[in-house]
C-alpha cells in the first residue's frame, strides 16, 4: 500500500479528543422525493476528532456533512451541533452555521470582492466585528495559509490551491469550533493538492474537529483517528484508520479499498 | 536499438529563452490597413466599394447642411430663400426651440428652473454612478428628487421639505421596529409613521403656501424633451429597485409572495404599454373616489415604472440564475442571512451580469416616453407633431424638427450606453 506512505510530518501533540460532544446525530433519516439518499445515520463527533468520510460516489457522504450545517434538510431523526438542536428554526441554523466553518469542492470564493474582503465578509456582517479588527484577523489567517502577498487580489487570479486556502482562512475568519471538507482537493491538480493538505494538517495539529469528505487515504491515515466508510446511504464501517485500512472487516470496505488503493 | 538518435531523442534545456519583441512589420498603421481593409481580394472589392458609397452619401447630403437655412419665421419664406436648390430650413429649430425644450405652456421667465434641474441632476447622479466619489456624497443625490420636484413644479418648498421628513421619520420607525419585531411590523410602522407626517405636513404646507415659494406651475404644462427627461429619470430609478424586488420575488420559495410577483410580472409584460397608458389616462380615474384628482404625469409614472419593472424583473432572473448554487451554499454557511447574502453576494454578481440587459430596457424606456404624445400630452414628438407640425407656419418640415428629436434622444441614449461599457469593464473582476 504504497499510497498510504506519504511523508507528511504531523506533529500529533496537540491533537488530543476529548470527552465533549462536538456533534451528535441521531437515526437521522433524508429523502430527495422518494430516493432514500441517509439512512438511519448513527453518528457522535467528540471535540478534536478528525474524521475522514469516503466512500463510492453518491453513497451520501456530501449529503451528510452538508445537513451538518444545514445546507441539506433531513427528514428524521436529530442533529445537535455543539448543543444546539438543528431544527427549522432560522435562529438556531444561522447559530450553527457561524460555528461550523465549510470548505467545498469548487472554493466558492466571492468572485466580486478582493480575498482580504471574502475573509472580512462574515465577520463585519455576522459576527458585527469592527472592520479593522477583522481585517487584522483576515491577515493573520492569510497569513497562515501563506498567501498574506494575495490579499488585495481577485479570486479569479489565484490558482485553484490558492483559491481553496483562501477558502480554509476564509472559514476561520469566523472563528470556527467545528470545519467540514466536502472534497476540498478533488477539483485540484496534484501539486496543488499538497498545499492543501499541508494546510488542513496544520489546523488539524491545532486540535480543530475537522470532518472530511475526501479521498486522500494518505492523509486519512496520517491526520484521521477515525475513518468511516459510506455507502448506499449507510455507514458501513468505521474504525481507526490503520485497522480501517489494514484489517477492513466488511466486504464491501475491502472491495472500494482494493479499486481506490490497487492500481 | 542502435538507431536511436540519443541526441534527437533526449533532450534538456539548460537556459530559458528570453522573450523578444514581436517583428517590425507586425505592428502599426500599415499592419492594420492590411489585416482589417485588404487582407484578401474580396475585403479589398468591399473596402473601395464601401468607400464609394461612403463618397456619394456625403455629396448627397452635404449641401443639406452646408445650405441650411437660419433665421426665417417660416417654411415659405425658407423655401424662398432657398430657390429650388437642396437645403435644410433650420430656422424652425430657432423659431421653435424653446417648445421643443420646455412645451408650449411652460412659463418663459422660468426656464432657468428646469434649466438647473438638469445641471443639478448631472451632478447629484455622480455619486451613484461613480464608485469612486466619496460616498458622502449620496446625502446630494438623496435630496435631489426633493429638490428636483421644487424646481420644476414650484409652489413652498415646505411640501417637498414635508415629503423628505416623512420618509426619514418613516424610515427611522422602519429600523426601530424591525430590530423589535421583524420585517413586516417594520414595514406598517413606516406606512404609518410617514402616513402621519404626510397628513400633517399637508396641514403646514397648506397653511404657509407663500414660504420660500416659486411660481406653481401645473403638470399639464410640462412638455417637450423636458417632459421626456423627467419621466425617463424618474421611471428609470424606480423601476430598477422595483424590478428588483419582484425578481428576488419570484425566486421566493413563499407561494404567495411567488404568485403575486409572477401574476404581476407576466400580466404587465403580456399588455401593451399604449394600452397601459390609456388606463392611466381614462380608466384609472373610476378606480379613485370622485373627487380624487390624480395628477396625469404621476399616473403615467406609474404605468411606464410598472412597465419597465416587470422587464427588468426578466433580465434580473437571468442573471440570478447564472450564478452557480455555489455562491449561495457559501453565504449561508458563512452565516449570512437572507438580506446579508442578497446584497452582498447575489446581488451585485447578478446585477453585474445583468447590466446589458438592464441597460437595453432603460434605453427603451425612456424613447417609450414618447407614447404619451398619444395619450395628449405634449412631449417633444407631441410637440412637433401638434402645435409645429399643423401651425400654418411650419407645416411639412419633417426632416429638420424630427431629425433635431432623433439626436436629442441619440445623445442621451448614447451616454447611458457608453455608461454602461465603462461600467461593465470596472467590474469585471476574473482576469486583471
Amino acid at each position: 500500500m504504497a499510497e498510504l506512505q506519504t511523508n507528511m510530518d504531523v506533529d500529533t501533540s496537540q491533537m488530543k479528543v476529548s470527552d465533549e460532544v462536538a456533534i451528535d446525530i441521531q437515526s437521522m433519516n433524508k429523502w430527495y422525493g422518494a430516493f432514500h439518499v441517509l439512512r438511519d445515520i448513527d453518528l457522535t463527533v467528540y471535540r478534536g476528532e478528525r474524521i475522514v468520510i469516503c466512500g463510492p460516489s453518491g453513497s451520501g457522504k456530501s449529503t451528510l456533512i452538508r445537513c451538518i450545517n444545514a445546507l441539506e434538510e433531513h427528514q428524521a431523526g436529530s442533529i445537535t451541533v455543539d448543543g444546539t438542536l438543528l431544527s427549522s428554526d432560522l435562529k438556531n441554523i444561522d447559530t450553527i452555521r457561524s460555528e461550523v466553518g465549510m470548505c467545498f469542492q469548487h472554493f466558492n470564493l466571492f468572485p466580486h470582492l478582493t480575498i482580504l474582503e471574502n475573509c472580512t465578509l462574515a465577520p463585519i456582517w455576522v459576527r458585527k466585528t469592527p472592520k479593522k479588527e477583522a481585517e487584522e484577523v483576515a491577515m493573520h489567517f492569510l497569513e497562515k495559509v501563506k498567501i498574506p502577498d494575495q490579499a488585495n487580489k481577485y479570486p479569479g487570479q489565484l490558482s485553484g490551491g490558492q483559491q481553496q486556502r483562501v477558502a480554509i482562512a476564509r472559514s476561520l475568519c469566523m472563528k470556527p469550533r467545528i470545519m467540514l471538507f466536502d472534497e476540498p482537493t478533488s477539483a485540484l491538480d496534484p501539486e496543488m493538492i499538497k498545499e492543501v493538505l499541508d494546510t488542513m494538517i496544520e489546523l488539524a495539529e491545532e486540535g480543530m474537529t475537522m470532518l472530511c469528505v475526501t479521498h486522500e487515504m494518505g492523509f486519512a491515515r496520517q491526520v484521521a483517528n477515525r475513518v468511516i466508510f459510506m455507502d448506499a446511504g449507510q455507514i458501513v464501517e468505521q474504525n481507526e484508520p490503520e485497522e480501517f485500512f489494514m484489517n477492513p472487516k466488511s466486504d464491501r470496505t475491502k472491495l472500494f479499498l482494493s479499486q481506490i488503493l490497487g492500481h | 536499438m542502435s538507431d536511436t538518435h540519443a541526441q534527437t531523442v533526449a533532450f534538456v534545456r539548460e537556459t530559458q529563452i528570453p522573450p523578444a519583441p514581436p517583428p517590425a512589420t507586425e505592428t502599426g498603421v500599415i499592419k492594420w490597413v492590411r489585416e482589417n481593409l485588404f487582407s484578401s481580394w474580396v475585403n479589398s472589392i468591399l473596402t473601395i466599394l464601401s468607400i464609394y458609397f461612403i463618397v456619394r452619401g456625403v455629396i448627397a447630403v452635404y449641401p443639406w447642411f452646408a445650405n441650411g437655412v437660419w433665421g426665417t419665421s417660416d417654411l415659405a419664406t425658407c423655401r424662398q430663400i432657398l430657390d429650388g436648390a437642396t437645403g435644410a430650413c433650420f430656422s424652425v429649430l430657432q423659431d421653435r426651440w424653446r417648445q421643443m425644450i420646455f412645451g408650449i405652456a411652460y412659463p418663459d421667465d422660468q426656464y432657468w428652473r428646469p434649466l438647473l434641474a438638469f445641471a443639478l441632476l448631472l451632478v447629484c447622479v455622480a455619486p451613484v454612478l461613480f464608485s469612486k466619489l466619496p460616498r458622502k456624497l449620496l446625502i446630494l443625490s438623496a435630496l435631489y428628487p426633493f429638490l428636483a420636484y421644487w424646481l420644476i413644479w414650484g409652489g413652498t418648498i415646505m411640501i417637498p421639505i414635508m415629503v423628505m421628513v416623512g420618509f426619514v421619520a418613516g424610515y427611522y420607525a422602519f429600523t426601530w421596529a424591525e430590530r423589535a419585531s421583524g420585517f413586516a411590523a417594520g414595514l406598517a410602522s413606516f406606512v404609518v409613521t410617514a402616513s402621519v407626517v404626510w397628513f400633517i405636513g399637508g396641514l403646514i404646507s397648506g397653511a404657509m403656501p407663500g414660504f420660500i415659494a416659486l411660481q406653481e406651475v401645473p403638470s399639464r404644462d410640462m412638455g417637450g424633451f423636458m417632459l421626456n427627461m423627467i419621466l425617463g429619470t424618474i421611471c428609470v430609478s424606480l423601476s430598477l429597485p422595483l424590478g428588483i424586488v419582484l425578481a428576488l420575488g419570484r425566486q421566493s420559495s413563499m407561494p404567495i409572495i411567488k404568485g403575486i410577483c409572477v401574476v404581476f410580472i407576466e400580466f404587465i409584460r403580456g399588455v401593451p404599454l399604449i394600452t397601459l397608458l390609456f388606463v392611466a389616462n381614462v380608466v384609472l380615474a373610476y378606480f379613485f373616489p370622485p373627487g380624487t384628482n390624480l395628477d396625469l404625469i404621476l399616473r403615467v409614472i406609474i404605468m411606464i415604472t410598472m412597465f419597465s419593472a416587470a422587464y427588468i424583473a426578466e433580465v434580473i432572473r437571468g442573471g440570478l440564475a447564472a450564478l452557480p448554487k455555489g455562491q449561495y451554499e457559501a453565504g449561508d454557511s458563512l452565516g449570512l442571512n437572507y438580506s446579508q447574502s442578497m446584497r452582498l453576494i447575489i446581488l451585485p454578481q447578478a446585477l453585474k451580469i445583468s447590466i446589458p440587459g438592464i441597460v437595453n430596457v432603460a434605453v427603451g424606456l425612456f424613447k417609450d416616453t414618447t407614447l404619451v404624445s398619444v395619450i395628449s400630452m405634449f412631449d417633444l414628438v407631441g410637440v412637433l407633431r401638434g402645435p409645429i407640425l399643423s401651425s400654418t407656419a411650419w407645416t411639412g418640415i419633417y426632416w429638420e424638427a424630427f431629425g433635431f428629436a432623433a439626436l436629442l434622444f441619440f445623445v442621451v441614449c448614447y451616454g447611458i450606453s457608453q455608461y454602461s461599457q465603462w461600467l461593465e469593464r470596472q467590474l469585471r473582476t476574473d482576469h486583471r
